[in-house]
Protein backbone atom coordinates (compact mmCIF):
# COMPACT_ATOMS: atom_id res chain seq x y z
CA UNK A 1 0.00 0.00 0.00
CA UNK A 2 1.22 3.46 -0.83
CA UNK A 3 2.07 5.20 2.41
CA UNK A 4 1.14 8.66 1.18
CA UNK A 5 -2.44 7.58 0.58
CA UNK A 6 -3.09 6.76 4.24
CA UNK A 7 -5.50 9.24 5.73
CA UNK A 8 -3.84 11.51 8.37
CA UNK A 9 -6.50 10.51 10.87
CA UNK A 10 -5.45 6.88 10.56
CA UNK A 11 -1.86 7.87 11.16
CA UNK A 12 -2.95 9.85 14.20
CA UNK A 13 -4.67 6.87 15.80
CA UNK A 14 -1.95 4.46 14.80
CA UNK A 15 0.64 6.70 16.44
CA UNK A 16 -1.28 6.50 19.68
CA UNK A 17 -1.97 2.77 19.65
CA UNK A 18 -0.12 0.34 17.38
CA UNK A 19 2.88 2.57 16.89
CA UNK A 20 3.01 4.21 20.30
CA UNK A 21 6.41 5.83 20.30
CA UNK A 22 7.06 4.94 23.93
CA UNK A 23 5.62 1.47 24.19
CA UNK A 24 6.67 0.11 20.80
CA UNK A 25 9.89 2.03 20.24
CA UNK A 26 10.85 2.72 23.86
CA UNK A 27 11.78 6.32 23.09
CA UNK A 28 11.76 9.09 25.66
CA UNK A 29 12.48 6.70 28.49
CA UNK A 30 14.54 8.99 30.74
CA UNK A 31 11.88 11.59 31.42
CA UNK A 32 9.26 8.83 31.26
CA UNK A 33 10.86 7.10 34.24
CA UNK A 34 11.90 10.24 36.10
CA UNK A 35 8.68 12.27 35.98
CA UNK A 36 6.14 9.47 36.30
CA UNK A 37 6.01 9.51 40.11
CA UNK A 38 2.84 11.56 40.31
CA UNK A 39 -0.01 12.11 37.93
CA UNK A 40 0.01 15.90 37.99
CA UNK A 41 3.54 16.50 36.82
CA UNK A 42 3.41 13.59 34.37
CA UNK A 43 0.34 15.17 32.76
CA UNK A 44 2.19 18.49 32.59
CA UNK A 45 5.12 16.85 30.86
CA UNK A 46 2.76 14.87 28.63
CA UNK A 47 0.97 18.00 27.44
CA UNK A 48 4.32 19.69 26.84
CA UNK A 49 5.45 16.74 24.70
CA UNK A 50 2.20 16.80 22.70
CA UNK A 51 2.66 20.50 22.11
CA UNK A 52 6.29 20.30 21.04
CA UNK A 53 5.97 17.21 18.88
CA UNK A 54 2.88 18.57 17.09
CA UNK A 55 4.75 21.70 16.09
CA UNK A 56 8.25 20.39 15.50
CA UNK A 57 7.05 17.53 13.27
CA UNK A 58 5.69 19.76 10.46
CA UNK A 59 8.43 22.32 11.07
CA UNK A 60 11.10 19.74 10.54
CA UNK A 61 9.16 18.31 7.61
CA UNK A 62 9.51 21.71 5.96
CA UNK A 63 13.20 21.94 6.84
CA UNK A 64 13.84 18.48 5.43
CA UNK A 65 11.78 18.64 2.24
CA UNK A 66 12.18 22.31 1.37
CA UNK A 67 15.76 22.91 2.50
CA UNK A 68 17.79 19.74 2.92
CA UNK A 69 16.40 17.62 0.03
CA UNK A 70 16.70 20.33 -2.66
CA UNK A 71 20.38 20.81 -1.80
CA UNK A 72 21.04 17.10 -1.36
CA UNK A 73 21.98 17.55 2.29
CA UNK A 74 19.87 14.74 3.77
CA UNK A 75 22.91 13.55 5.73
CA UNK A 76 22.77 16.73 7.82
CA UNK A 77 19.24 16.00 9.02
CA UNK A 78 20.26 15.11 12.57
CA UNK A 79 21.98 18.44 13.19
CA UNK A 80 19.25 20.42 11.48
CA UNK A 81 16.44 18.73 13.39
CA UNK A 82 18.11 19.20 16.76
CA UNK A 83 18.75 22.89 16.11
CA UNK A 84 15.17 23.46 15.00
CA UNK A 85 13.74 21.64 18.04
CA UNK A 86 16.01 23.49 20.47
CA UNK A 87 15.27 26.91 19.01
CA UNK A 88 11.54 26.22 18.89
CA UNK A 89 11.45 25.14 22.52
CA UNK A 90 13.45 28.21 23.57
CA UNK A 91 11.11 30.61 21.81
CA UNK A 92 7.99 28.89 23.14
CA UNK A 93 9.38 28.99 26.67
CA UNK A 94 10.02 32.71 26.39
CA UNK A 95 6.54 33.38 25.06
CA UNK A 96 4.81 31.25 27.70
CA UNK A 97 6.76 32.86 30.50
CA UNK A 98 5.72 36.27 29.27
CA UNK A 99 2.11 35.51 28.50
CA UNK A 100 0.89 33.40 31.39
CA UNK A 101 2.55 32.56 34.67
CA UNK A 102 0.04 29.81 35.32
CA UNK A 103 0.77 28.15 32.00
CA UNK A 104 4.47 28.57 32.64
CA UNK A 105 4.16 26.78 35.97
CA UNK A 106 2.22 23.84 34.56
CA UNK A 107 3.87 23.54 31.15
CA UNK A 108 6.84 25.87 30.85
CA UNK A 109 9.10 24.29 33.41
CA UNK A 110 9.01 21.01 31.49
CA UNK A 111 9.99 22.54 28.17
CA UNK A 112 13.77 22.52 28.72
CA UNK A 113 13.46 18.81 29.57
CA UNK A 114 11.87 18.16 26.22
CA UNK A 115 14.59 19.77 24.12
CA UNK A 116 16.68 16.68 24.69
CA UNK A 117 13.82 14.20 24.66
CA UNK A 118 14.46 11.38 22.21
CA UNK A 119 10.73 10.82 21.67
CA UNK A 120 10.52 14.21 19.94
CA UNK A 121 13.58 13.51 17.87
CA UNK A 122 12.49 9.96 17.09
CA UNK A 123 9.11 11.23 15.96
CA UNK A 124 10.80 13.58 13.49
CA UNK A 125 13.10 10.86 12.17
CA UNK A 126 10.19 8.44 11.67
CA UNK A 127 8.23 10.91 9.60
CA UNK A 128 11.23 11.28 7.34
CA UNK A 129 11.91 7.54 7.06
CA UNK A 130 8.25 6.75 6.44
CA UNK A 131 8.03 9.57 3.87
CA UNK A 132 4.90 11.16 5.29
CA UNK A 133 3.28 14.11 3.58
CA UNK A 134 3.00 17.45 5.35
CA UNK A 135 -0.52 16.78 6.60
CA UNK A 136 0.43 13.28 7.67
CA UNK A 137 3.37 14.58 9.66
CA UNK A 138 1.14 16.99 11.59
CA UNK A 139 -1.16 14.08 12.42
CA UNK A 140 1.80 11.90 13.30
CA UNK A 141 3.36 14.55 15.56
CA UNK A 142 0.08 15.05 17.38
CA UNK A 143 -0.51 11.31 17.63
CA UNK A 144 3.02 10.45 18.80
CA UNK A 145 2.84 13.13 21.49
CA UNK A 146 -0.61 12.01 22.60
CA UNK A 147 0.53 8.39 22.73
CA UNK A 148 3.55 9.34 24.83
CA UNK A 149 1.39 11.43 27.19
CA UNK A 150 -1.08 8.59 27.51
CA UNK A 151 1.66 6.13 28.38
CA UNK A 152 3.30 8.36 31.00
CA UNK A 153 -0.07 9.20 32.56
CA UNK A 154 -0.93 5.50 32.74
CA UNK A 155 2.40 4.66 34.33
CA UNK A 156 2.07 7.53 36.82
CA UNK A 157 -1.39 6.32 37.75
CA UNK A 158 -0.15 2.79 38.33
CA UNK A 159 2.87 3.99 40.29
CA UNK A 160 0.84 6.20 42.64
CA UNK A 161 -1.57 3.36 43.31
CA UNK A 162 1.24 0.93 43.85
CA UNK A 163 2.99 3.21 46.27
CA UNK A 164 -0.07 3.20 48.49
CA UNK A 165 -0.96 -0.45 48.35
CA UNK A 166 1.77 -2.80 47.26
CA UNK A 167 5.12 -3.64 48.70
CA UNK A 168 7.92 -3.69 46.17
CA UNK A 169 11.11 -5.52 47.04
CA UNK A 170 13.95 -3.09 47.69
CA UNK A 171 15.97 -4.16 44.65
CA UNK A 172 13.15 -3.26 42.28
CA UNK A 173 12.03 0.02 43.80
CA UNK A 174 11.81 3.12 41.59
CA UNK A 175 12.99 2.75 37.98
CA UNK A 176 13.22 -1.04 38.28
CA UNK A 177 9.56 -1.69 38.88
CA UNK A 178 8.65 1.15 36.51
CA UNK A 179 10.50 -0.68 33.72
CA UNK A 180 8.70 -3.93 34.54
CA UNK A 181 5.35 -2.12 34.41
CA UNK A 182 6.34 -0.50 31.13
CA UNK A 183 7.13 -3.89 29.69
CA UNK A 184 3.74 -5.27 30.64
CA UNK A 185 2.06 -2.14 29.29
CA UNK A 186 3.96 -2.56 26.03
CA UNK A 187 2.76 -6.16 25.75
CA UNK A 188 -0.79 -4.98 26.34
CA UNK A 189 -0.40 -2.48 23.52
CA UNK A 190 0.59 -5.29 21.16
CA UNK A 191 -3.07 -6.18 21.44
CA UNK A 192 -3.77 -3.20 19.18
CA UNK A 193 -1.62 -4.50 16.34
CA UNK A 194 -3.51 -5.46 13.26
CA UNK A 195 -6.03 -2.66 13.66
CA UNK A 196 -4.02 -0.21 11.59
CA UNK A 197 -0.62 -0.36 9.97
CA UNK A 198 1.42 2.68 9.03
CA UNK A 199 4.92 1.43 8.37
CA UNK B 1 29.05 24.69 -5.94
CA UNK B 2 30.95 22.04 -4.12
CA UNK B 3 28.80 19.97 -1.73
CA UNK B 4 30.90 21.01 1.25
CA UNK B 5 30.29 24.69 0.65
CA UNK B 6 26.57 24.05 0.03
CA UNK B 7 26.37 22.20 3.33
CA UNK B 8 28.10 24.97 5.22
CA UNK B 9 25.97 27.67 3.61
CA UNK B 10 22.69 25.86 4.20
CA UNK B 11 23.42 24.96 7.82
CA UNK B 12 24.74 28.46 8.53
CA UNK B 13 21.63 29.95 6.96
CA UNK B 14 19.43 27.70 9.07
CA UNK B 15 21.24 28.43 12.36
CA UNK B 16 21.59 32.11 11.48
CA UNK B 17 17.89 32.35 10.71
CA UNK B 18 16.97 30.65 13.95
CA UNK B 19 19.36 32.84 15.92
CA UNK B 20 17.78 35.96 14.46
CA UNK B 21 14.37 34.54 15.34
CA UNK B 22 15.53 33.89 18.89
CA UNK B 23 16.96 37.38 19.22
CA UNK B 24 13.73 38.90 17.93
CA UNK B 25 11.74 36.75 20.35
CA UNK B 26 14.03 37.74 23.18
CA UNK B 27 13.63 41.39 22.31
CA UNK B 28 9.86 41.15 22.32
CA UNK B 29 9.20 38.61 25.03
CA UNK B 30 12.14 38.57 27.43
CA UNK B 31 12.62 42.31 27.52
CA UNK B 32 11.07 43.56 30.71
CA UNK B 33 12.53 47.05 30.56
CA UNK B 34 13.72 48.89 33.62
CA UNK B 35 12.16 47.79 36.88
CA UNK B 36 12.47 48.96 40.46
CA UNK B 37 13.56 46.78 43.33
CA UNK B 38 12.48 48.16 46.65
CA UNK B 39 14.58 46.86 49.53
CA UNK B 40 13.29 46.96 53.12
CA UNK B 41 10.37 49.33 52.50
CA UNK B 42 12.18 52.15 50.82
CA UNK B 43 15.50 51.86 52.62
CA UNK B 44 17.16 51.24 49.30
CA UNK B 45 15.68 51.56 45.82
CA UNK B 46 17.44 49.90 42.94
CA UNK B 47 16.74 50.60 39.29
CA UNK B 48 17.63 47.48 37.36
CA UNK B 49 17.16 45.80 33.99
CA UNK B 50 14.40 43.21 34.28
CA UNK B 51 14.58 39.62 33.05
CA UNK B 52 17.32 38.13 35.20
CA UNK B 53 16.83 36.28 38.47
CA UNK B 54 16.61 38.20 41.72
CA UNK B 55 19.87 36.87 43.16
CA UNK B 56 22.04 37.98 40.26
CA UNK B 57 20.07 41.20 39.83
CA UNK B 58 20.81 42.09 43.44
CA UNK B 59 24.45 41.02 43.10
CA UNK B 60 24.85 43.32 40.09
CA UNK B 61 23.78 46.11 42.44
CA UNK B 62 26.34 44.98 45.03
CA UNK B 63 23.70 43.58 47.34
CA UNK B 64 24.85 40.08 48.11
CA UNK B 65 22.50 37.47 49.47
CA UNK B 66 24.27 34.41 50.84
CA UNK B 67 24.47 31.69 48.21
CA UNK B 68 26.26 28.38 48.44
CA UNK B 69 25.51 26.87 45.04
CA UNK B 70 25.81 30.01 42.94
CA UNK B 71 22.16 30.21 41.92
CA UNK B 72 21.39 26.67 40.78
CA UNK B 73 18.63 26.23 43.34
CA UNK B 74 20.33 23.39 45.14
CA UNK B 75 21.38 24.87 48.48
CA UNK B 76 18.46 27.03 49.57
CA UNK B 77 20.50 29.71 51.30
CA UNK B 78 19.51 32.72 49.19
CA UNK B 79 16.16 33.10 50.94
CA UNK B 80 14.57 36.50 51.22
CA UNK B 81 11.08 37.84 51.79
CA UNK B 82 9.33 39.02 48.67
CA UNK B 83 6.57 41.29 49.81
CA UNK B 84 5.19 42.16 46.41
CA UNK B 85 5.78 41.28 42.77
CA UNK B 86 7.44 37.88 43.09
CA UNK B 87 4.78 35.88 41.27
CA UNK B 88 3.53 32.47 42.42
CA UNK B 89 5.68 29.96 44.25
CA UNK B 90 7.71 27.83 41.80
CA UNK B 91 8.07 24.06 42.07
CA UNK B 92 11.84 24.55 42.16
CA UNK B 93 11.53 26.48 45.42
CA UNK B 94 9.12 24.36 47.41
CA UNK B 95 11.62 21.75 48.66
CA UNK B 96 13.59 24.45 50.47
CA UNK B 97 10.77 26.35 52.15
CA UNK B 98 8.99 25.42 55.37
CA UNK B 99 5.28 26.02 55.84
CA UNK B 100 6.10 28.95 58.07
CA UNK B 101 8.32 30.47 55.39
CA UNK B 102 5.69 29.97 52.69
CA UNK B 103 3.16 31.82 54.79
CA UNK B 104 5.49 34.77 55.28
CA UNK B 105 6.28 34.83 51.53
CA UNK B 106 9.90 33.79 51.86
CA UNK B 107 11.33 32.88 48.45
CA UNK B 108 14.53 31.65 46.87
CA UNK B 109 16.12 34.65 45.22
CA UNK B 110 17.91 32.56 42.59
CA UNK B 111 14.66 31.11 41.24
CA UNK B 112 12.38 34.10 40.85
CA UNK B 113 12.76 36.36 37.86
CA UNK B 114 12.56 40.09 38.18
CA UNK B 115 9.88 40.89 35.61
CA UNK B 116 8.14 43.83 37.21
CA UNK B 117 8.56 46.18 40.15
CA UNK B 118 9.30 44.08 43.17
CA UNK B 119 9.39 44.73 46.91
CA UNK B 120 11.70 42.61 49.03
CA UNK B 121 12.87 42.42 52.60
CA UNK B 122 16.33 41.26 53.52
CA UNK B 123 17.97 41.07 56.93
CA UNK B 124 19.32 44.47 57.95
CA UNK B 125 22.89 43.20 58.11
CA UNK B 126 22.85 42.13 54.45
CA UNK B 127 22.76 45.77 53.48
CA UNK B 128 26.15 46.08 55.11
CA UNK B 129 27.59 43.33 52.90
CA UNK B 130 30.05 44.95 50.58
CA UNK B 131 32.80 44.09 48.16
CA UNK B 132 36.23 45.29 49.24
CA UNK B 133 39.40 45.61 47.18
CA UNK B 134 41.82 45.04 50.03
CA UNK B 135 45.59 45.13 50.39
CA UNK B 136 47.39 42.49 52.43
CA UNK B 137 48.95 44.24 55.36
CA UNK B 138 50.47 41.31 57.19
CA UNK B 139 50.82 37.54 56.93
CA UNK B 140 51.63 35.62 60.11
CA UNK B 141 52.57 31.94 60.24
CA UNK B 142 50.73 30.55 63.25
CA UNK B 143 51.48 26.85 62.79
CA UNK B 144 52.84 24.70 59.98
CA UNK B 145 49.47 24.83 58.20
CA UNK B 146 47.66 27.85 59.63
CA UNK B 147 48.26 31.44 58.61
CA UNK B 148 46.73 34.65 59.87
CA UNK B 149 46.23 37.37 57.28
CA UNK B 150 45.37 40.99 57.86
CA UNK B 151 43.60 42.75 54.99
CA UNK B 152 43.55 46.53 54.91
CA UNK B 153 40.36 48.01 53.49
CA UNK B 154 40.58 50.82 50.94
CA UNK B 155 41.16 54.28 52.35
CA UNK B 156 38.01 55.70 53.94
CA UNK B 157 36.02 52.44 53.87
CA UNK B 158 34.87 50.55 56.93
CA UNK B 159 33.26 47.17 57.49
CA UNK B 160 30.37 46.60 59.88
CA UNK B 161 30.06 43.03 61.08
CA UNK B 162 29.03 40.95 64.06
CA UNK B 163 31.82 39.09 65.81
CA UNK B 164 31.69 35.48 64.57
CA UNK B 165 30.68 36.19 60.98
CA UNK B 166 32.71 35.27 57.91
CA UNK B 167 33.86 36.85 54.66
CA UNK B 168 34.46 35.37 51.21
CA UNK B 169 38.02 35.58 49.93
CA UNK B 170 38.53 35.52 46.15
CA UNK B 171 41.61 33.95 44.61
CA UNK B 172 42.91 35.27 41.30
CA UNK B 173 43.73 32.82 38.49
CA UNK B 174 47.05 31.04 39.14
CA UNK B 175 48.95 28.12 37.61
CA UNK B 176 46.34 25.82 36.04
CA UNK B 177 43.42 27.42 37.85
CA UNK B 178 41.93 29.75 35.25
CA UNK B 179 38.99 31.11 37.17
CA UNK B 180 38.44 33.37 40.09
CA UNK B 181 37.26 31.21 43.00
CA UNK B 182 35.99 32.12 46.42
CA UNK B 183 35.88 30.43 49.82
CA UNK B 184 34.50 31.55 53.15
CA UNK B 185 36.77 32.27 56.11
CA UNK B 186 35.81 33.44 59.57
CA UNK B 187 36.86 36.89 60.64
CA UNK B 188 39.19 36.77 63.65
CA UNK B 189 39.55 40.48 64.31
CA UNK B 190 37.25 42.59 66.45
CA UNK B 191 34.35 44.53 64.89
CA UNK B 192 35.75 47.69 66.44
CA UNK B 193 38.86 47.29 64.32
CA UNK B 194 36.79 48.23 61.27
CA UNK B 195 39.36 49.56 58.82
CA UNK B 196 40.85 46.11 58.30
CA UNK B 197 39.88 42.50 58.81
CA UNK B 198 41.87 39.47 59.80
CA UNK B 199 41.20 35.93 58.61
CA UNK B 200 42.72 32.69 59.84
CA UNK B 201 43.27 30.22 57.05
CA UNK B 202 44.23 26.59 57.31
CA UNK B 203 45.91 24.95 54.35
CA UNK B 204 43.73 22.38 52.61
CA UNK B 205 45.78 20.05 50.37
CA UNK B 206 44.83 20.85 46.76
CA UNK B 207 42.33 23.46 48.00
CA UNK B 208 41.85 26.02 45.23
CA UNK B 209 41.87 29.11 47.42
CA UNK B 210 44.12 27.93 50.26
CA UNK B 211 46.79 26.90 47.74
CA UNK B 212 46.58 30.39 46.31
CA UNK B 213 46.89 31.89 49.77
CA UNK B 214 49.77 29.68 50.87
CA UNK B 215 51.76 29.56 47.64
CA UNK B 216 51.08 32.88 45.95
CA UNK B 217 49.95 35.62 48.30
CA UNK B 218 52.47 38.16 49.58
CA UNK B 219 52.19 41.19 51.76
CA UNK B 220 51.15 44.18 49.64
CA UNK B 221 49.08 42.08 47.20
CA UNK B 222 45.57 43.17 46.30
CA UNK B 223 42.74 40.74 47.10
CA UNK B 224 38.97 40.90 46.74
CA UNK B 225 36.79 40.19 49.77
CA UNK B 226 33.00 40.15 50.10
CA UNK B 227 31.31 40.12 53.44
CA UNK B 228 30.28 39.87 56.17
CA UNK B 229 27.97 36.84 56.12
CA UNK B 230 26.71 34.28 58.58
CA UNK B 231 24.44 33.51 61.46
CA UNK B 232 27.21 32.59 63.89
CA UNK B 233 27.53 35.42 66.40
CA UNK B 234 27.11 36.07 70.13
CA UNK B 235 23.44 35.99 71.18
CA UNK B 236 22.20 38.77 73.41
CA UNK B 237 21.48 36.89 76.67
CA UNK B 238 22.87 36.70 80.20
CA UNK B 239 23.91 33.05 80.01
CA UNK B 240 27.39 31.81 80.75
CA UNK B 241 29.30 31.04 77.57
CA UNK B 242 31.16 27.88 76.54
CA UNK B 243 33.30 28.33 73.44
CA UNK B 244 34.88 25.30 71.79
CA UNK B 245 37.14 25.45 68.75
CA UNK B 246 39.74 23.44 66.92
CA UNK B 247 42.37 24.52 64.38
CA UNK B 248 41.36 27.61 62.41
CA UNK B 249 38.01 27.54 64.25
CA UNK B 250 39.68 29.82 66.75
CA UNK B 251 39.02 32.79 64.43
CA UNK B 252 35.36 33.62 65.18
CA UNK B 253 35.81 32.84 68.89
CA UNK B 254 38.69 35.30 69.10
CA UNK B 255 36.52 37.92 67.42
CA UNK B 256 33.68 37.24 69.87
CA UNK B 257 35.94 37.50 72.95
CA UNK B 258 37.63 40.70 71.70
CA UNK B 259 34.19 42.13 70.96
CA UNK B 260 33.00 41.32 74.50
CA UNK B 261 35.97 43.23 75.87
CA UNK B 262 35.32 46.19 73.55
CA UNK B 263 31.64 46.29 74.46
CA UNK B 264 32.40 45.94 78.17
CA UNK B 265 30.35 42.76 78.64
CA UNK B 266 31.66 41.49 81.97
CA UNK B 267 28.53 40.03 83.54
CA UNK B 268 28.79 36.83 81.49
CA UNK B 269 31.38 34.21 82.28
CA UNK B 270 33.11 32.76 79.22
CA UNK B 271 35.37 29.76 78.86
CA UNK B 272 37.24 29.02 75.68
CA UNK B 273 38.26 25.41 75.09
CA UNK B 274 40.80 25.24 72.29
CA UNK B 275 41.53 21.75 71.05
CA UNK B 276 44.74 20.80 69.28
CA UNK B 277 46.79 17.67 68.71
CA UNK B 278 50.22 18.74 69.92
CA UNK B 279 51.85 21.84 71.34
CA UNK B 280 52.98 23.02 67.91
CA UNK B 281 49.32 23.27 66.78
CA UNK B 282 48.55 25.94 69.37
CA UNK B 283 48.63 29.64 68.57
CA UNK B 284 47.40 32.92 70.07
CA UNK B 285 48.06 31.29 73.47
CA UNK B 286 49.92 34.34 74.82
CA UNK B 287 47.13 36.67 73.80
CA UNK B 288 44.38 34.60 75.43
CA UNK B 289 46.48 34.13 78.61
CA UNK B 290 46.82 37.91 78.73
CA UNK B 291 43.05 38.36 78.36
CA UNK B 292 42.50 35.78 81.10
CA UNK B 293 44.79 37.76 83.41
CA UNK B 294 43.04 41.10 82.78
CA UNK B 295 39.43 39.92 82.65
CA UNK B 296 38.22 37.72 85.48
CA UNK B 297 35.14 36.59 83.54
CA UNK B 298 37.28 34.84 80.91
CA UNK B 299 39.00 31.46 81.16
CA UNK B 300 41.22 29.90 78.49
CA UNK B 301 41.60 26.12 78.37
CA UNK B 302 43.84 24.75 75.63
CA UNK B 303 43.70 20.96 75.39
CA UNK B 304 46.15 18.67 73.61
CA UNK B 305 44.90 15.29 72.50
CA UNK B 306 48.19 13.60 71.58
CA UNK B 307 51.13 15.31 73.26
CA UNK B 308 52.95 13.33 75.93
CA UNK B 309 55.64 15.96 76.42
CA UNK B 310 55.66 18.13 79.48
CA UNK B 311 53.15 20.94 79.06
CA UNK B 312 50.87 23.02 81.26
CA UNK B 313 47.73 22.38 79.18
CA UNK B 314 44.84 19.97 79.62
CA UNK B 315 45.36 16.51 78.21
CA UNK B 316 42.87 14.50 76.19
CA UNK B 317 40.19 14.96 73.57
CA UNK B 318 38.45 18.33 73.64
CA UNK B 319 35.10 16.63 74.30
CA UNK B 320 36.45 14.88 77.41
CA UNK B 321 38.06 18.07 78.69
CA UNK B 322 34.78 19.98 78.25
CA UNK B 323 32.82 17.20 79.95
CA UNK B 324 35.14 17.09 82.95
CA UNK B 325 34.74 20.84 83.48
CA UNK B 326 30.98 20.96 83.86
CA UNK B 327 28.24 19.01 85.58
CA UNK B 328 25.14 20.87 84.48
CA UNK B 329 25.01 22.99 81.32
CA UNK B 330 21.29 23.74 81.31
CA UNK B 331 21.70 27.48 81.73
CA UNK B 332 24.70 27.99 79.52
CA UNK B 333 25.19 28.79 75.87
CA UNK B 334 27.75 27.15 73.57
CA UNK B 335 29.58 28.48 70.52
CA UNK B 336 31.33 25.79 68.51
CA UNK B 337 33.61 26.21 65.57
CA UNK B 338 35.70 23.64 63.73
CA UNK B 339 35.40 20.46 61.68
CA UNK B 340 31.96 18.83 61.37
CA UNK B 341 33.25 15.78 63.27
CA UNK B 342 34.39 17.86 66.21
CA UNK B 343 31.16 19.84 66.32
CA UNK B 344 28.93 16.76 66.23
CA UNK B 345 30.94 15.14 69.03
CA UNK B 346 30.82 18.32 71.13
CA UNK B 347 27.09 18.75 70.55
CA UNK B 348 26.55 15.23 71.89
CA UNK B 349 28.56 15.96 75.05
CA UNK B 350 26.83 19.30 75.62
CA UNK B 351 23.32 17.91 75.23
CA UNK B 352 24.17 14.96 77.49
CA UNK B 353 25.03 17.51 80.18
CA UNK B 354 21.61 19.08 79.84
CA UNK B 355 22.22 21.91 77.36
CA UNK B 356 19.17 22.44 75.11
CA UNK B 357 19.96 22.29 71.38
CA UNK B 358 18.56 25.80 70.94
CA UNK B 359 21.42 27.13 73.07
CA UNK B 360 24.12 25.56 70.91
CA UNK B 361 25.39 27.67 68.01
CA UNK B 362 28.00 26.46 65.59
CA UNK B 363 29.92 27.15 62.41
CA UNK B 364 30.93 23.94 60.65
CA UNK B 365 34.07 24.23 58.57
CA UNK B 366 33.71 21.82 55.69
Amino acid sequence: MDIQSIHPLVIFFAAITTNNILLTNFLGMCSFLAVSKDLKSSLGLGVAVIFVSTFTAPLNWLVYHKLLVPYGLEYLQYIAFIIVIAAFVQIIEMIIERVSTLLYLTLGIFLPLITVNCAIFGCVLFLVIRQYTFMQSIAYGLGAGTGWALAIAALAGIRTRMEKKSKVIAELEGPGIALVITGIMAMAFIGFSGIVKIN
Amino acid sequence: MSPIITAIVVISALTGGLTILLLIAEFFFANYGEVTVDVNAGEKTLKVKGGANLLSTLASQKLFLPSGCGGRGSCGTCKCRVVDGGGPLLPTETPYLSDEERKTSVRLACQIKVKNDIKIQVPEELLSIKEFETVIEKITDFTHDIKGIRFKLPEGETIKFKAGQFANLFSKPYDEVREETSRAYSISSAPKDNKAIELIIRYVPNGMVTTYVFKHLKEGDKVKLIGPFGEFFLRDTDREIVCIAGGSGLAPIRSIILDMIDRGISNRKATFFFGAVTKKDLYYVEEFKEIEKNHPWFRFVPALSRDDSDHPYSKGLITDVVASNYSDLKNMEAYLCGSPGMIDACEKVLTSKGMPKTQIFYDKFS
